[in-house]
């Protein structure tokens, strides 16, 4: 049976989550989730990108900084990428980026990367529901400890270099 | 690559429309509320709702505001882009204005099917259409890429579905190549004796098609071989096609089966089990697979001939083969080939009744399946066509089992489609052959197409018994007198509510189809996905029910789902179909989401280049920078997301456009 989400109190803590699906098959996963009319927490926000491998740390990052409280990534299963390899790329970027994550305070947990193949719509409704329970347990992302974020080439650039270095 | 704060074009002027889709929107989301919402974001010029967006008059809507409104940008919010992105496009493009300013908000698929609070799904809506304009502020009206199509057709698979597809597209007159990895074509019809629900012989039905395969002057027939690799893309896929080593020369052999006589394997212990009477008789090191095997070309076996095992052989074979046809030295030959589309029909494989151990198959001899009874009942069979029981005489009672591994939870929880119907010529011939009482247990008995409710009544009119109920067991635990030395089918009669014992002679068990148990290893040389129970899966289940997610490649037959011969001849045909209107149209269009470089910001850092899987970037040394092979790149956007400059860019994915995005799914929560 479908899962339902019953109306907020207003009060209540609402996560905002981020999802970047690749084309191929979590996007595609998420509209079989449609119409195969799987209810799911209304709490994501898919952005839709070619294949993991676009996936840029930095958008993470750039969401988490804009008020989202965690990010949800969805690529093809290990082998079945549509390009080859860009799920792998995307899971050793995902891996280092947990790790700076941690760094700066913020829990890792805030973001999930899963596989989900074409044909799981049900693992879209699953895996959004329990990412949405996770972050509501997290509770809003505070970024207040953390010093402001500088938008300038400079700083940014160590974050990019060290992101990329381990990957090349 | 750092957040650029460029400021968009100021000439905006977008267009949003939010589509009702009937009620699979407007019943969830509040389309005059998002419409409002949308009206007042920055850049937009009107904002309106309409009941069907995708209909003509919608289309026309879009394309009056562009004309009249000067309207320069386009939103729609409606269903998936998977879906209906090309439809809009073209309604832009046809109204003038580029189809890359064209996007879509995925408010059905992603909203209105999957949230059940009408407020929130309102809400998530009004964040999908904020972040589809602000992301469209950075589109550009990029020029789609023309690339010439490859004329030939590859067909994999050579079975009914790829024998079909194949003839239709040489008729048409397109060189076609078949690839089977059998040494025959024929797949599983050519095993089957009869046909439902006209009880066509399969053989009368099939061989001259096959025949016709192998005398076409455009279709390259090559059995034994497999397909290696496959690279490229639609119009122009570059695949390797490993020809196995049959120890034969085809082009001598006449099939004569000379060598088959003078092979030394004669004992029945040293041969192997026959596959096409699937192991119900035994053939030697050097075999024909069935009397009509086309081509009609004998097959060394190196698995078992003495002289490609252990070098030591009489070599009697060789001796017999007046033609010399006999090649010890043969080896395994890849070919190249270049085609400009795929027809995948591969086929399934039969569910192995042993894992239902309860039914007793391999543990009673006269526990059959479906597949072996159709060999037995075949006039060049194993037994000449005789139906009989292991001891030689004729059953006098049968029972016949339905839904064998399928719509059971346990193996697999789908209908095969086919044994219904399987069963129900089963029960048939073997009335016809041996005049045995014949049962039937089915759970639910499903006859839908054309000519097969009417099968139905025919068996039943010839006084088959149907028992309703899911057998329970088979075994031979006598209890009565009466049950002693048979098979005793135990089933509750749901119809009556009550437990019965049957006792039978020979038991035939339905087994349903499954997958070939390589799907996996195809799925992934071909890029195409598979559904969870492991088919191959279309692109969509009514609008692209032969073609998959790579474009260029199309499905046909049982490797998509089970399905009987009209249903896979069918779909042979609307693939072969699809394939033609590719490759007759003799171009392509490239979705232009190829990655660039900004060569004022490349540093030629060689980041990018290992991870290119196309190896489409390579450095140019004399001005140190990188260089992307437009032709070569397939548009996935991982040395973009890699570049630590930010000189890599992916058109319709940029990172203007995805932080704009981000944004937009932020702004409104």
């Amino acid at each position: 049976m479908p899962e339902d989400v019953s109306l907020p109190i207003a009060e209540e803590f609402e996560p905002r989550i981020v999802a970047f699906f690749c084309n191929w098959c979590t996007y595609t996963a998420s509209d079989l989730a449609g119409t195969s009319r799987m209810t799911y927490a209304p709490n994501t926000r898919v952005i839709r990108v070619m294949c993991s491998g676009r996936i840029d740390p930095q958008f993470i990052l750039a969401a988490l900084r804009g008020g989202a409280d965690g990010v949800l990534l969805g690529g093809c299963h290990p082998g079945d990428c549509h390009y080859q390899a860009g799920n792998y790329k995307c899971l050793r970027r995902y891996r280092l980026l947990k790790r700076l994550l941690a760094q700066m305070g913020i829990e890792e947990q805030r973001v999930r990367l899963e596989w989900i193949a074409a044909s799981e719509g049900d693992r879209v409704q699953k895996v959004t529901n329990e990412m949405v329970e996770q972050i509501r347990k997290l509770g809003p992302l505070n970024l207040e400890h953390i010093p402001a974020p500088d938008v300038d080439v400079d700083a940014e650039e160590p974050l990019a270099a060290a992101a990329e270095g381990a990957v090349s | 690559m750092i957040m650029q704060k460029k400021a968009p074009p100021e000439d905006l002027r977008i267009g949003v429309y939010v589509c009702h889709c009937g009620a699979n929107i407007a019943s969830k989301v509040n389309v005059e509320s998002t419409r409002d919402f949308a009206q007042k974001l920055p850049g937009v010029a009107v904002a309106r709702d309409y009941k069907f967006a995708c209909s003509d008059p919608g289309q026309e809507l879009i394309q009056n505001d562009i004309r009249e409104l000067g309207i320069n940008r386009v939103v729609v919010a409606s269903c998936s882009p998977q879906l209906h992105e090309k439809t809009f496009r073209k309604a832009c493009a046809d109204a003038g204005l580029s189809p890359f300013y064209c996007q879509m908000a995925n408010i059905r698929e992603h909203v209105s099917w999957v949230t059940s609070d009408p407020v929130l799904a309102t809400r998530k809506a009004k964040a999908l259409v904020a972040a589809a304009v602000r992301r469209l502020a950075w589109a550009k009206a990029l020029e789609t890429k023309r690339v010439d199509v490859h004329p030939d057709v590859l067909v994999v698979g050579g079975g009914i579905a790829g024998i079909h597809a194949a003839l239709l597209l040489a008729n048409a007159g397109k060189k076609v190549f078949l690839v089977e990895r059998e040494p025959t074509i024929g797949g599983h019809m050519a095993q089957f004796d009869k046909t439902f629900p006209t009880m066509d012989c399969a053989a009368c039905i099939l061989t001259p098609k096959m025949s016709d395969v192998k005398n076409h002057p455009n279709i390259h027939m090559w059995t034994y071989s497999e397909v290696e690799e496959v690279a490229g893309f639609t119009g122009n896929f570059k695949v390797t096609v490993r020809r196995k080593a049959r120890y034969v020369k085809e082009k001598l052999c006449v099939g004569c089966n000379d060598c088959v006589e003078a092979c030394v394997l004669k004992k029945d212990k040293v041969q192997v089990p026959d596959e096409f009477n699937v192991g119900l008789s035994r053939r030697k090191a050097v075999y024909m697979p069935f009397p009509q095997a086309t081509p009609a070309c004998v097959v060394i076996d190196p698995e078992q001939c003495l002289q490609l095992m252990k070098g030591k052989c009489a070599q009697t074979c060789v001796e017999a083969c007046e033609r010399a046809a006999i090649d010890f030295d043969q080896t395994d030959e890849l070919i190249e080939i270049d085609v400009g589309a795929i027809i995948i029909a591969t086929g399934y494989k039969v569910f192995d009744a042993r894992r239902i151990p309860q039914y007793g198959y391999g543990r009673f001899t006269n526990v059959y399946t479906t597949l072996e009874i159709e060999r037995l009942v075949n006039a060049s069979g194993p037994t000449g066509g005789e139906l009989i029981l292991r001891d030689g005489t004729l059953p006098k009672v049968v029972g016949v089992v339905h839904c064998v591994g399928s719509r059971d939870r346990r193996f697999n929880p789908y209908c095969s489609n086919v044994c219904c119907m399987g069963a129900l010529k089963m029960a048939h011939l073997i009335k016809e052959r041996t005049g045995a009482e014949v049962f039937n247990f089915y759970v639910d008995m499903r006859t839908a197409f054309k000519g097969y409710e009417e099968f139905y009544d025919q068996i039943l009119s010839e006084g088959v018994q149907f028992v309703r109920g899911r057998v329970a067991e088979v075994t031979d635990w006598a209890m009565t007198e009466e049950e002693k030395g048979k098979l005793i089918i135990r089933v509750e009669d749901t119809l009556v509510g009550v437990a019965r014992r049957i006792p039978v002679d020979m038991v035939v068990l339905a087994v349903g189809l499954e997958p070939q148990a390589d799907a996996p290893e195809i799925q992934r040389c071909f890029n195409i996905s598979c559904s969870n129970e492991g088919f191959f899966l279309e692109r969509h289940p009514k609008l692209g029910p032969v073609s998959t997610f790579t474009d260029g490649i199309f499905l046909a037959g049982a490797c998509q789902g089970p399905k009987d011969i009209p249903e896979t001849v069918a779909q042979a045909g609307a693939a072969a179909a699809e394939a033609l209107s590719l490759v007759d149209r003799g171009f392509v269009e490239i979705e232009p989401n190829t990655a660039w470089i900004d060569e004022d910001v490349c540093s030629g850092c060689k980041t990018c280049i290992p991870l290119c899987p196309f190896k489409a970037i390579k450095r140019d040394e004399e001005r140190g920078i990188a260089v992307i092979n437009e032709a070569l790149c397939k548009g996935c956007g991982t040395c973009v997301a890699a570049c630590p400059s930010g000189a890599a860019q992916q058109n319709l994915f940029t990172d203007e456009q995805i932080y704009e995005e981000i944004e937009g799914v932020l702004s409104y929560a």
